[in-house]
């Protein structure tokens, strides 16, 4: 049990990583980006060739991951929802653009990379024995890089101009552009931000689960519930609802056989969100 | 920033649309079968085609309530289940099952849809993606109903509707699709006219004064839950009813037979088509089907060249196809912004 909820705390810390960037994304451009998922599987295959194959090193691997994740959704935003949000007379069609993307990044991977499942070598080998629990070195490295990149990203967000930038335009858009921030740019660097946390997170999962081209739709859906259950576009309920799942999921694996697990997790959402339906921090206004 | 949406009573002058709908569906029902008699892989095209606008009619009423509904597969899957097991384990008569399983996806979906449907925006879209997911995780671990990952093998095709000795559909002949065509297109239709009176009577108004706003609705004294849950059980109704036609057309039936791809597919329809006209759904899921199977030659690359179009269309489209047709009248519309 102890051991389970180790792993939880371990397995909840990458998941926040996920969850942080979509909420990002969907706080400041209220836009479901459904290709997270997918972006976490490009990091993980950036991961597999530089650091699996080429024997790289692997944190300027990891920051690889992170800068060009960051293009790929500069890009994302700049040519294709910027154009869209503009001219679109529904502002509830930006997801149906979403999933169009989420399936190019998926096709993109599945004829680059083929069907194959893969997997790299751990980063150290070595397991602590903690009073009868495991802990693998790799997931203690997975642990310090995540807290380290959540502490960095939320000291962005509250103590830089242009997190307050980000955080006025998550409130309102109009009142920000009058206040003389550039709306486009920062918009473009939310996104780019949250592309590229989806980036590390992806890093990062590749030690510990295979690394596939359908891995995408898996980790989207998860993240979803992941701000279901924390509340949408507030960055503590994504982080709180990171913990949740991580934990349940590494529970409920240890003692439910098979997929029964996940019908227990969806269930239980379903239900959290008829008592609170805006999740549990989640705050009314989208 | 809600623009309230002034209805016109249009002069139904429009002789040429008319004359339009005429033809397409008499080249519908009467044309296309007679010419592509025998060649199963055109009829199966619009078989195909044609399930998947009944499916997506439903998706499409709930936008008229303003709701994005990735759930549908859901109720696809459960009408498909309940025909295959009722077909297969208690052997009843396919005329009997098809309305079953519409009225079990109905029931189930009002019963979930108390709950959801009072949760509001990207809740509501996230919540019914989950609920696709989890409806395929129940039926993969409900072993003894479902035969789980094995799946339901050998579903029988349709056999014949008799009263007394009297018989009103014969029995289908394997390996032909005409009869299935035949039972698709009518379905199709009937169902179509139905939404269609739906969609004009004082139920579809008030439906639509829900897109505009909860509030206007409200305050105009409608009963917002009530509408709601009458959008989504016709939505889930309808799901099971295609679910159910696909059952016995594929006749093979697993728990991934309808995953999230395919709610999300179903969206795109409408989508495509256009959220503003009943029409819309159905333009799209004969385009994307058409187009799906006119890019199967390069096999490698299809979804992916799918997805670029969708995104293109998107960029140059983005409220649909119908919207080609909107523009035009924008003279009578209040623009938004």
């Amino acid at each position: 049990m102890n051991q389970m909820i180790i792993n939880g705390l371990m397995l909840g810390m990458s998941y926040a990583l996920i969850a942080l960037g979509l909420t990002l994304i969907f706080g400041i451009m209220n836009i479901v980006n459904f290709a997270h998922g997918q972006m976490c599987m490009l990091g993980s295959f950036i991961m597999y060739y530089l650091y699996g194959v080429f024997h790289w090193n692997f944190f300027i691997t990891l920051i690889i991951c992170a800068l060009i994740l960051a293009l790929v959704g500069a890009v994302f935003e700049r040519f294709f929802f910027r154009r869209f949000l503009r001219f679109s007379s529904r502002e509830e069609n930006s997801m149906l653009l979403a999933i169009g993307t989420a399936l190019l990044l998926e096709n993109i991977a599945l004829i680059s990379f083929g069907e194959k499942h893969r997997g790299v070598p751990p980063l150290n080998d070595y397991i602590f024995d903690i009073a009868g629990i495991y802990i693998p070195a790799n997931r203690i490295i997975i642990f310090a890089v995540s807290i380290v990149s959540i502490i960095a990203l939320l000291l962005f967000i509250q103590r830089t101009r242009y997190g307050l930038a980000m955080r006025a335009l998550a409130q309102d858009k109009e009142v920000t552009f009058l206040m003389g921030v550039d709306i486009d740019k920062i918009s473009m660097m939310g996104f780019a931000l949250g592309a590229s946390l989806a980036g590390v997170a992806g890093g990062l999962l590749a030690l510990i689960f295979p690394i596939f081209s359908g891995s995408g739709g898996n980790l989207s859906i998860k993240a979803f519930i992941m701000i279901m259950i924390g509340g949408a576009g507030v960055v503590p309920g994504a982080i709180v609802g990171a913990f949740i799942l991580g934990m349940v999921e590494s529970i409920g694996y240890g003692l439910i056989p098979g997929s029964a697990t996940y019908l227990f997790i969806f269930s239980a959402a379903i239900l959290l969100l008829i008592i609170r339906p805006l999740g549990i921090m989640g705050k009314p206004g989208y | 920033m809600k623009n309230i949406k002034i209805f016109i009573n249009k002069k139904t002058s429009l002789t040429t649309t008319k004359i339009v709908i005429f033809v397409v569906g008499l080249l519908y029902i009467i044309g296309y079968p007679l010419i592509f008699r025998h060649n199963n892989y055109q009829l199966n095209i619009v078989i195909t085609a044609s399930i998947l606008s009944i499916i997506s009619l439903g998706v499409w009423l709930t936008f008229v309530i303003g709701r994005i509904n990735i759930g549908q597969g859901a109720f696809v899957l459960i009408g498909a289940y309940t025909t295959a097991i009722l077909l297969v384990k208690l052997n009843l008569s396919f005329w009997l099952c098809l309305p079953v399983s519409g009225i079990i996806a109905g029931l189930l979906g009002f019963l979930i849809g108390i709950p959801i449907l009072r949760l509001k925006g990207v809740y509501f879209d996230m919540l019914t993606l989950s609920l696709t997911e989890a409806v395929m995780l129940a039926m993969l671990n409900l072993d003894f109903l479902t035969q789980g990952s094995r799946g339901i093998m050998n579903i029988p095709i349709p056999g014949a509707l008799k009263i007394g000795s009297l018989t009103i559909i014969p029995a289908f002949t394997p390996g032909k699709y005409l009869s299935f065509y035949y039972l698709t297109v009518i379905l199709l239709i009937i169902i179509l006219f139905a939404i269609w009176r739906l969609y004009s009577s004082r139920i579809g108004w008030n439906m639509q004064v829900l897109r505009q706003s909860d509030t206007l609705a409200l305050s105009s004294g409608i009963n917002i839950a009530k509408y709601r849950l009458i959008s989504y059980t016709i939505c889930c109704f309808l799901g099971g009813i295609g679910g159910s036609l696909f059952a016995v057309y594929i006749q093979s039936l697993f728990p991934t037979s309808f995953k999230v791809i395919d709610s999300i597919y179903y969206m795109l329809y409408c989508f495509l088509g256009g959220l503003n006209y009943l029409i819309g759904p159905i333009l799209g899921a004969f385009l994307m089907t058409f187009s799906f199977e006119g890019l199967r030659f390069i096999q490698k690359y299809q979804e992916g060249i799918y997805a670029c179009l969708m995104i293109i269309f998107m960029l140059w489209l983005p409220n649909g196809l119908m919207s080609l047709k909107l523009k035009k009248r924008t003279i009578f519309k209040n623009q938004p912004h």
